[in-house]
């Protein structure tokens, strides 16, 4: 394998591992933040105790979310240099300003926060867990801002053989960084709340504590609720949005590959990219696409076969990964109604507990399923319209990532799988051995 | 402005390598220091409240490195490819240590985090000492940016002079570290290791010193502004203070001695260095300097005002938490295990 692809699996899979553990930060700093305050106002242990116990599922994740987030930062210098060199004026800066107003934030009062039980006031502790919260979520947004540029670059003039900045306001204040953050940010509490309530639920069905885990089921549940519809609303803009500056992602997500007005939604396909057109195609809707895409029936949506070759993305990886996000969105939305629903009798409802444990993985692989339609979806640009994936790489030998990719691959799967134990092990012996 | 920049670029590295170098430097000293368990949590917990952020300034001084200076970014960290994954690599498997250990109480678990952990605060230093030793000889880059070498024309002697300058400033600082935070035999073991090890850092770095007139030409900013030897001269009177202030027991004074003392030898490569960020040892022409490899004038403007705006903000309330968690530890305190 050369150095581009070498290079792109590489960075796919120490992305794709950093957003296991990112979303839960996300998601868990928020919802601890909102217990710690709880116990704070009201004095109930109980809360704290509560707190203590995910806490602990919190700092291991936020460890683990840190390490593989630098090894990203300086893969764009080892792997990217001319991606960084062509950009980094205006990419460079974006990462440059996330460390220093979010991300030292972050770290300087997760540690208070940990080590600060015995050491602060109360309220000052609370502080802390807010201002951990706080901070991932504008961590998120300049990282999310400088995605939304390599989507839709604006505020840039090609110049000296570069991009340069011309207007940061305009990067950070474009309608794509706003849908990307609300769409990543309300991912993200859907995995927190999954997480939360799915733990909890084991621990309700094994009738341990009960009083308490139903506390946070119900808390997790509430927030559960309203970013899971709240998501496929806002997902739905996004790919409004989508259609209008990325047709070509839009006909992948779709498997779309002649142009028409009132154009149809399939219910299923397979796509045949060989043959430019869909081996299965099933359960015609029309005008559904041209509707969902641009809100006119008579809208016309871009076929693949329209886009010369080289500008196509992959369109079968792009379309399933698709197709199984959305699906994940309305099961999370459903049952999460469900739920609510049945929120004063979850002790009764069993298979309901079975369920809300079984499910917990799912929105983690929602959020993968999504970065890969954002992603890869994009190519071959690495930045869109602007710079090809194949003209950034570094030009370095091939045989030293032939030897970095496995050694990540075998770091991060020991690691991962460490971490993974320890967060069912700490699950599993409850809130027993929590000292209050 | 660029030269500006190239000031805070060095201030940056000097910032990470002061704040991070005592962790690192400890790490890499548990093994002879730590004689029981307690010792060990102790040494964890001396730095544990402290790593995360200080690794924070690694971040920044990438990030700004990328922001100010991308050409420079890509090229430097795509030549040192291989040394880069490796600290990487290392300061992900200290993390973990850091994490994971207690999380069981078999010996043989534990055992491995801690060699992990000792390993992954080792490797860093040394290469990060490589690395920096090597901008200042000059690394094979074409006027492309394309690297010409592999690892091991990176493992020069004047390469590994550098290495064991900084592992050896990071233990000092470490132990330093440690006669704060520790009591008993912990804490005398701690001082005389570092009255130990500053005879070697001293010769160390007076070879080094020595070495990098013949393998760098970094004295030619030197001999065309001499006022700059102050800052050589001041890195000399941080070292020699730290002693004075290890003698008289005066634990805190002697910190910051050694944190002046990192502070100013990285300075003083910098400084020789300006206004070169990478030496091509292939043809001068074929440097990067503040000047050819930076952003542009309005990125670099905006920029500025985020770095006064927030690096000040930064350190006020940094201090703040290495205000709250500055006691000695007892054992109450290692009872209380927050990571």
């Amino acid at each position: 394998m050369d150095v581009l692809t070498l290079s792109r699996l590489q960075f796919a899979a120490a992305t794709m591992f950093h957003f296991i553990f990112v979303p839960l930060t996300l998601g868990l700093s928020i919802l601890l933040a909102i217990m710690e305050t709880i116990y704070v106002r009201t004095g109930d242990e109980n809360y704290k105790r509560l707190v203590k116990f995910w806490g602990k599922v919190f700092l291991i994740n936020f460890a683990i979310g840190v390490v593989t987030g630098l090894t990203l930062e300086f893969q764009f210098g080892t792997n990217w240099a001319r991606y960084s060199k062509y950009v980094g004026d205006v990419f460079g800066s974006l990462l440059a300003i996330e460390a220093t107003v979010a991300f030292f934030l972050e770290s300087v009062f997760i540690a208070v926060w940990a080590f600060g039980w015995e050491r602060l006031s109360r309220r000052t502790h609370l502080l802390a867990i807010w201002l951990v919260a706080l901070a991932s979520n504008l961590s998120a947004f300049w990282i999310l801002a400088a995605n939304a540029w390599m989507q839709h670059p604006v505020g840039y003039v090609i110049r000296n053989g570069r991009a340069e900045l011309t207007s940061l306001w305009a990067i950070v204040s474009q309608k794509f960084v706003l849908l990307e953050l609300v769409h990543t940010l309300g991912a993200a509490y859907v995995v927190g709340g999954f997480f939360v309530m799915g733990v909890s639920a084991y621990h309700i069905l094994r009738k341990q504590h009960v009083d308490l885990f139903l506390k946070s089921f119900r808390l997790a549940l509430v927030f559960s609720l309203i970013f899971s519809i709240s998501e496929i609303i806002q997902g739905h803009l996004n790919g409004v949005e989508v259609a209008k500056v990325q047709p070509p992602k839009v006909a992948a997500m779709e498997a779309h590959w002649v142009s028409e007005s009132q154009a149809p939604l399939y219910i299923f396909q397979i796509p045949d990219p060989d043959k430019e057109r869909n081996l299965v195609q099933i359960g015609s809707l029309p005008p559904l696409l041209s509707m969902l895409a641009y809100h006119k029936p008579d809208a016309v949506v871009l076929g693949l076969r329209d886009i010369p070759k080289e500008d196509r993305p992959p369109v079968t990886a792009v379309y399933f990964s698709f197709r199984l996000m959305v699906a994940l969105g309305f099961y999370f939305a459903i049952v999460s109604i469900y739920a609510m629903y049945k929120r004063n009798r979850l002790e009764e409802s069993r298979w309901l507990l079975k369920v809300m444990l079984y499910s917990i993985p799912l929105p983690f692989i929602a959020c993968q399923l999504g970065w890969i339609v954002a992603e890869m979806g994009r190519q071959p640009w690495i930045v869109y319209g602007v710079m090809r994936t194949r003209d950034a790489v570094s030009p370095i030998a091939a045989s030293q990532v032939a030897i970095s990719l496995p050694a990540f691959i075998v770091l991060y799967s020991l690691l991962g799988l460490a971490a993974f134990f320890l967060i069912i092990k700490h699950i599993r012996r409850g809130l027993g051995a929590e000292k209050v | 402005m660029q030269t500006i920049w190239f000031g805070l670029w060095g201030i940056l590295w000097a910032a990470y390598f002061m704040l991070g170098g005592f962790d690192l430097g400890l790490g890499t000293l548990m093994p002879v220091l730590a004689r029981s368990e307690e010792d060990r949590q102790t040494i964890r917990n001396a730095i544990g409240p402290f790593w995360n952020g200080n690794e924070v300034w690694l971040i920044t001084a990438g990030g700004v490195t990328f922001a100010a200076f991308p050409t420079t970014y890509g090229v430097m960290f795509s030549s040192l490819y291989t040394p880069l994954l490796m600290i990487l690599f290392a300061l992900i498997i200290r993390a973990a240590a850091f994490e994971f250990r207690n999380e069981s109480k078999s010996i043989v678990w534990r055992k491995l985090w801690d060699v992990g952990f000792t390993l992954g605060s080792f490797v860093p230093a040394l290469l990060f000492g490589v690395a920096f030793a090597n901008l200042f000889r000059g690394i094979p880059i074409d006027g492309e940016g394309v690297y010409h070498g592999n690892l091991l024309s990176l493992l020069n002697p004047y390469g590994i002079l550098g290495g064991v300058l900084f592992v050896l400033l990071f233990a000092v600082h470490g132990a330093i570290w440690l006669t704060t935070k520790s009591q008993g035999d912990l804490h005398r073991r701690a001082a005389s290791m570092a009255r130990k090890l500053w005879v070697v850092l001293l010769v160390v770095a007076v070879a080094f010193f020595i070495a990098t007139s013949s393998a760098t030409g970094l004295y030619e900013n030197y001999w065309n502004l001499p006022v700059l030897f102050g800052i050589p001269a001041g890195a000399f009177a941080a070292l020699l203070a730290a002693r004075i202030c290890l003698a008289k027991k005066k634990w805190w004074k002697a910190w910051f001695s050694s944190s002046a003392l990192i502070v100013l030898a990285t300075l003083f490569g910098v400084a020789g260095l300006y206004p070169n960020l990478i030496i091509s040892s292939i043809d001068p022409k074929y440097s990067l300097t503040a000047a050819n490899s930076s952003s542009s004038p309005l990125t670099l403007k905006i920029m500025l005002v985020v770095a006064l705006v927030f690096v000040p903000i930064v350190i006020i309330y940094q201090a703040w938490a290495y205000n709250i968690f500055k006691h000695r530890l007892t054992e109450k305190d290692l009872g209380h295990d927050g990571y």
